[in-house]
């Protein structure tokens, strides 16, 4: 069960702090090019796995392999090289920085130019630069800003500011994308637009996995659900499976009588 | 070994004082997320006003320490309520320039009233040094180690047992519940600005006659108090005592075993190795970084 | 910047020993200089990194020592000497940046001042090697060839050489992919490092470089003064920087040059009418009053004005 070639594994992932553990010992694995979210109650480690799996935080034990390869101690900034990008549960952007040069910021793996090249103004820096805002442009069209690429991020509302901060982690060109509350505080309407945005992130090879509250949202777009509570998996596998299944049906809504 | 006793006594009076500046200064950063670099003038302000009182007045000790710390304590609530509060919503940066501002304004004010010279502070005890066996102190410097004492514990009495002092612990741990139980955040702010500046203002009053008051004099105060909060632990008030105590001791042994030119060093040293290897502070529980 | 006002500028500049008589108004033009340097400096980590470091005159001091020792007591000559006061100041901006790793915000203003601060005592107690308080007198001034650039005019085009480089090379650092990378870290740490951005990496590279440029200013201010005492410790002069920055504009490239003219010209206007205890007094009190009214500077805020009036003169067309 926990084989997926080229795609994500993590083996009995623990997490502690101080006294109180956060993740009990957590296996799944998510299939390349498949979409996979994670639910469960709020505390269930949903968010702690996230941190864990992208180097914001340091397991107590428990193995993280990214095709084949341990994510063991590496920054945040070294998984992102390895293609796994994450979003934030609160709404992350730059704040005082533009729409594009938010995406600018995420292409940053995308360019070459190193302090000594920058100080000589080497001209095939000018050309990389021309090359990079053609990329943030048509990242910025791609969710549907660009009436708003010149405005500062923080003077956008709330759903259009979760919009530039998947536009910035797609700059990034994830392999894995992890999405934390894609849908949290939005409309029906923004949600059906950011679903649609992530099955086309899915179309180009991207696979995803997200953490989501929103039910329908989940099992809309989802290849496969796995269910979180007190720090543990206690379901996995397609939507319609999910739904029927009596533990997680349990862990929502608590025993009767 | 008389000679280590002594050290050890000149830093436990010098300890006092620094254990004073911290607690105010730990519950300022500690509670109000504040950079303090201010609270070095406080100090200095206490001094002067002790000075003038004494001096100036012709006041009696006693009064003229009284009005040191009301003083700090005055200014310390006007400081917060006109500058401070209407910044709350900002960043620590914001801050922090603000307050090195008051610093650079109330410094050379300073220099402008009482001018660059420094001045002695007449106090009433006898300057024929008390001798308890090897140790010689001044009745001076017993007098500064009681009064320290004495606000230290009046200090802990405040914060553990009164209903300020439990309201400012309820703030500093959870101030969205500590408002929705009905504590007046404003206020505490401001009592705790003011309680700070008012330690200061009496470890200033109280040093000033040990040694001279002069502008400046609050420069390296307040590092020393920075010194003492990192060691202690933010928002720690018997680590800041502690801390102070051990600061003071530290400081006297440096100057009389190593060199005195340096001894001003020891409290940089302690921040920089303090916050590379126990950031927490040196009684804090070692706690897992998320 | 339009074109012709640059230009404007830039020829006013060039021509400045010419059409100013006075020597000491060129003195106060060459500081003005030594501190744009510095002001540009401290902007690379308080305006881009967001890192308020508190300890600038001590890279500014390292330099100015660095330099003038090597020059009076290893006789070397005066350009190599420049040179190796601002790698000293480099190596203590890798320290320093490195140690930033691990603090943010309070704590390291925390530690740059500690840092400063031992620094100084060294520079007065380590009577052997920096002559402690009394300084050391008598450091050479470089020469270009068979021309010393002993007099105030030839040090005026040496200034304003190293001005110029200054600003070039925080202008392309800023405008490059690296400028960027240091306006992540300044705006949401933990984004820039989930796409990728190594905040290891260009912390230090921020302060490596401010440092460096830092050194720098200190070597061509011991060269001028030919005279460097522990004073260049001085906690007045990082504050005097840290107002230039802040009140010119911090994360702008013009703001620190703004901020240097203004604050090396203006105390030198206050000077004859009053002491410079007023004078730091006043700072005090600007500081504050910027800070409430004019947080982002000068410089911003005169942009903002100009765009309102472009935009208003075009509605009414």
């Amino acid at each position: 069960m926990i084989d997926a070639a080229g795609g994500l594994a993590v083996k009995d992932l623990a997490v502690r702090f101080g006294g109180v553990s956060a993740l009990g010992g957590v296996s799944f694995a998510v299939r390349p090019g498949t979409i996979t979210s994670v639910i469960g109650p709020n505390g269930a480690g949903k968010t702690t796995a996230f941190n864990a799996i992208t180097g914001y935080l340091r397991p107590t034990r428990g193995e993280i392999l990214w095709q084949g390869a341990s994510l063991a101690g590496l920054r945040p900034s070294a998984i992102a090289a390895r293609g796994i990008v994450r979003t934030f549960q609160k709404t992350s952007v730059f704040p005082s920085l533009s729409v594009v040069d938010n995406v600018l910021v995420g292409l940053h793996l995308r360019g070459t130019a190193g302090f000594l090249e920058v100080l000589l103004g080497l001209r095939r820096l000018a050309a990389e630069e021309a090359a990079l805002a053609r990329d943030a442009d048509a990242l910025v069209e791609f969710v549907g800003l660009g009436h708003r690429r010149g405005e500062a991020a923080s003077a956008l509302p709330y759903g259009e500011q979760r919009l530039v901060e998947l536009a910035v982690a797609l700059a990034a060109r994830p392999r894995l994308l992890l999405l934390d509350e894609p849908g949290a505080g939005m409309s029906s309407a923004e949600k059906a637009v950011v679903s649609g945005l992530i099955h086309k992130i899915r179309e180009q090879g991207v696979t995803v996995l997200l953490v989501e509250h929103d039910m329908r949202l989940v099992m809309g777009i989802s290849d496969t659900v796995i269910v979180l509570n007190h720090g543990r998996v206690i379901a996995e596998g397609a939507p319609a499976a999910i739904q029927a299944h009596p533990e997680v049906i349990r862990a929502y809504l608590g025993t009767a009588g | 070994m008389a000679e280590l006793l002594q050290h050890l006594v000149n830093g436990l009076v010098l300890g006092g004082t620094y254990a004073l500046l911290g607690i105010g200064l730990t519950l300022i950063f500690g509670l109000m997320n504040l950079v303090n670099f201010a609270h070095g003038e406080f100090y200095t302000l206490g001094a002067y006003a002790a000075f003038a009182a004494l001096a100036g007045l012709g006041a009696g000790f006693f009064p003229a320490l009284a009005l040191a710390i009301a003083g700090g304590a005055v200014l310390g609530a006007l400081c917060e309520v006109t500058l401070l509060r209407p910044l709350r919503a900002e960043s620590i940066d914001t801050t922090m320039l603000v307050m090195i501002g008051v610093w650079i304004a109330m410094q050379n004010g300073e220099l402008l009233v009482w001018g660059g010279v420094a001045k002695s502070i007449p106090h009433p005890f006898p300057t024929a040094p008390l001798v308890l066996g090897p140790v010689s102190i001044a009745p001076l410097r017993v007098f500064v180690l009681l009064v320290a004492g004495a606000l230290i514990a009046a200090s802990w009495v405040l914060i553990q047992k009164t209903t300020l002092g439990r309201a400012m612990r309820a703030t500093f741990q959870d101030r969205d519940t500590a408002a929705l139980m009905g504590v007046r955040i404003d206020r505490i702010h401001t009592a705790t600005f003011a309680f700070g500046s008012a330690l200061a203002a009496a470890a200033g009053a109280l040093l000033g006659p040990v040694f001279l008051a002069y502008p400046s004099m609050g420069d390296l105060a307040a590092l020393k108090a920075f010194s003492v909060v990192i060691l202690g632990g933010l928002g720690n008030l018997p680590g800041a005592a502690l801390g102070g105590l051990l600061l003071g001791i530290a400081e006297e042994l440096g100057a009389g075993y190593v060199s005195s030119g340096y001894r001003d060093a020891v409290g940089f040293v302690i921040i920089i190795l303090v916050l590379l290897f126990r950031p927490s502070g040196l009684f804090a529980r070692a706690e897992r970084v998320g | 910047m339009r074109g012709a006002a640059r230009a404007v500028l830039a020829l006013l500049a060039l021509t400045l020993p010419f059409w100013v008589g006075n020597p000491y108004y060129l003195h106060v033009a060459i500081m003005a200089g030594i501190f744009g340097v510095l002001a540009l400096s401290l902007n690379l980590l308080l305006g881009y990194t967001g890192q308020l470091s508190l300890g600038h005159a001590a890279f500014f001091g390292i330099g100015a020592y660095t330099s003038a020792l090597l020059t009076l007591r290893l006789d070397w000559p005066v350009w190599p000497a420049m040179l190796a006061g601002v790698a000293v100041a480099a190596l203590a901006g890798w320290l320093i940046g490195r140690l930033a790793l691990k603090l943010r915000g309070a704590y390291f203003v925390l530690v740059t001042i500690s840092f400063a601060g031992v620094v100084s005592l060294v520079s007065v107690n380590w009577m052997e090697l920096t002559n402690g308080p009394l300084g050391l007198p008598g450091v050479p001034a470089p020469a270009l060839g068979p021309w010393s650039l002993r007099g105030k005019d030839a040090y005026y085009y040496l200034v304003l050489a190293a001005v110029a480089l200054a600003y070039v090379v925080c202008a392309r650092l800023v405008r490059s992919r690296i400028g960027r990378a240091f306006l992540a870290l300044r705006e949401n740490e933990p984004l820039a490092e989930s796409v990728g951005v190594d905040v290891t990496h260009y912390l230090v590279l921020a302060a490596v470089v401010s440092a460096a440029l830092a050194g720098g200013g200190g070597a061509l201010y011991a060269h001028y003064t030919r005279f460097v005492s522990p004073e260049v410790f001085l906690f007045t002069y990082t504050v005097t920087m840290v107002i230039m920055v802040v009140a010119g504009g911090k994360g702008t490239l013009a703001g620190p040059l703004v901020g240097a003219v203004l604050f090396t010209a203006l105390p030198e206007a206050l000077r004859l009418a009053t002491s410079w205890q007023w004078q730091m007094l006043a700072y005090g009190v600007l500081l504050v009053l910027l800070v409430f009214f004019l947080p982002r500077g000068i410089v911003p805020a005169v942009v903002v004005r100009a765009e309102a009036v472009r935009r208003a003169r075009r509605a009414a067309e």
